[in-house]
């Protein structure tokens, strides 16, 4: 069980997207879950071996780590990928759900299973709010649990079993940030992609609703 | 979920490069890709332990190390990578789109599709011109435009490309001007000056191929102007069929010759 059990449950999702919607499946593998593989997890690696405090004090340390990051930046980002990755099931539950009901009656019951209409179009419009409301709620969680995208230098912690005021030094602070903005970047592209996705659908759809209403008043 | 899905995503594009274009992604991932996972990855790993500062006092390594490295070669290559990579996806993406429209044609029946089954429309090879070329051609620039931004980066955040044995830090705690030393300096360097050089050929391959596509782009455009002028109609199409025929057999010479795999 790793991540190329996402990267193929998301190759499944790309077959009933939109055109929209397979820009944002490349985006998320090429620029959120490799450079979370190749790059960002060695960063974070070490963090707690490097993390170290101006103090001998037993135990100060592990307290100010703790206090400091609750949860650490590259778990947070690893369940975003993840809880994002997850509504997009739902499109295919569904879809599954049609072919076994087709299958079940043994006779057709719809046009194609795999096209996007009916209430195979309300399941992709939920999987739609879904992600991008996911999306904010981890950008949100970010911003609230370490107090905007910075990451500093050094922390002082006055905890105990610390005696005083401690000066703790976090490693690679720099790298951790650049990694963060990248992190909150592709988070912005994804929500706007996925808001693209939704008007189109919505724009279409009405399109067509309207034009089936015209077309039967005229007859 | 690591380098080898990227292999198989660049792979498909692969069919429908030109020869240049397949040579470049062979550099790219023997002699790019590859190095980084096998050896320059191992070369780093111990970076930040064993990068050593001539103080106890607590803290002060980490704000050195920190000051001088803002963010890491090894990751610097791998985002140049993944971007390098990413103009390839567009291409990707215009193949499918084509071959949709393709599959679409086909399943209406048209009269015009030339295909007997999905398959044939599934193996097609798609020759570069039309939008296609144009989709290309950009994806080639920006390959261009992300190789040259990284180098430059590189080169304006470690000031070249040697990578020292010492270095001076007075940064807070450190008390005074304290020397570090940086572990493996020398392997570093080599490493770096190699994934340096490979870049700079990707470059010219990439300028090569630019090249090339631009020349076929004019020839073909003042061969049709030459031909609407002299020649009747069904002599044209001979000709052009006899055109598509070389080509169909250079290519496919060619195929076998670098035998990289789709």
């Amino acid at each position: 069980m790793s991540w190329a059990f996402l990267r193929d449950l998301l190759s499944g999702v790309n077959k009933y997207s939109t055109g929209i919607g397979r820009i944002w499946v490349a985006v998320v593998f090429m620029f959120r879950l490799l450079v979370y593989v190749a790059a960002a997890e060695n960063i974070w690696k070490h963090e707690y071996d490097e993390f170290e405090c101006n103090i001998k004090q037993p135990g100060c340390e592990n307290v100010c780590f703790d206090h400091f990051f609750p949860v650490s930046h590259i778990r947070l980002w690893a369940l975003q990928l993840i809880m994002v990755s997850t509504p997009s099931l739902l499109v295919v539950f569904h879809v599954a759900y049609r072919e076994n009901r087709e299958k079940h009656h043994n006779q057709k019951l719809y046009k194609n299973p795999g096209k996007i209409d009916g209430g195979l179009l309300c399941t992709y419009l939920i999987s739609l709010i879904l992600k991008i409301g996911l999306e904010i709620v981890f950008l949100v969680l970010f911003y609230k649990l370490y107090n905007g995208f910075k990451i500093p230098r050094f922390v002082k912690c006055d905890i105990k079993p610390c005696p005083n005021t401690v000066d703790c030094y976090i490693s690679k602070p720099t790298e951790k940030m650049i990694f963060l903005y990248f992190l909150v970047a592709t988070s912005c592209l994804c929500i706007i992609l996925n808001l693209g996705e939704l008007s189109y659908v919505i724009f279409k759809y009405s399109i067509k609703c309207y034009l089936k209403r015209h077309m039967k008043k005229q007859q | 979920m690591d380098w080898g899905a990227l292999h198989t995503i660049l792979g498909g594009v692969n069919k429908h490069s030109t020869s240049i274009g397949k040579i470049w992604l062979t550099v790219l991932f023997i002699f790019r890709i590859m190095i980084l996972v096998v050896a320059a990855e191992k070369v780093w790993g111990d970076e930040q332990d064993d990068f050593v500062c001539n103080t106890l006092q607590p803290g002060c390594r980490n704000v050195c190390y920190d000051h001088f490295f803002p963010i890491s070669h090894i990751r610097l290559w791998a985002l140049q990578l993944i971007f390098v990579s990413t103009p390839a996806l567009l291409v990707a993406m215009h193949v499918a789109y084509r071959r949709h429209e393709k599959k679409r044609q086909f399943r209406k029946g048209d009269q015009k599709c030339e295909f007997k089954d999905m398959e044939e429309i599934r193996k097609q090879r798609f020759r570069i011109e039309g939008s296609l070329w144009w989709t290309y051609t950009g994806s080639i620039f920006f390959r261009l435009i992300f190789e040259a931004v990284f180098m430059y980066a590189f080169y304006f955040m470690y000031d070249g490309f040697r990578m020292p044995r010492l270095m001076k830090c007075n940064a807070w705690p450190c008390p005074n001007t304290v020397d570090c030393f940086v572990s493996r300096p020398t392997e570093k360097t080599v490493f770096t000056i190699f994934m340096i050089a490979v870049s700079s050929i990707c470059i010219l391959l990439n300028v090569a191929e630019l090249c090339y596509l631009l020349t076929k782009f004019f020839l073909r455009r003042s061969k049709k102007a030459g031909n609407s002028k002299q020649q009747p109609n069904h002599e044209n199409k001979e000709e052009t069929k006899q055109n598509e025929m070389n080509e169909l057999i250079s290519d496919s010479c060619q195929n076998t010759v670098i035998g990289f795999s789709s």
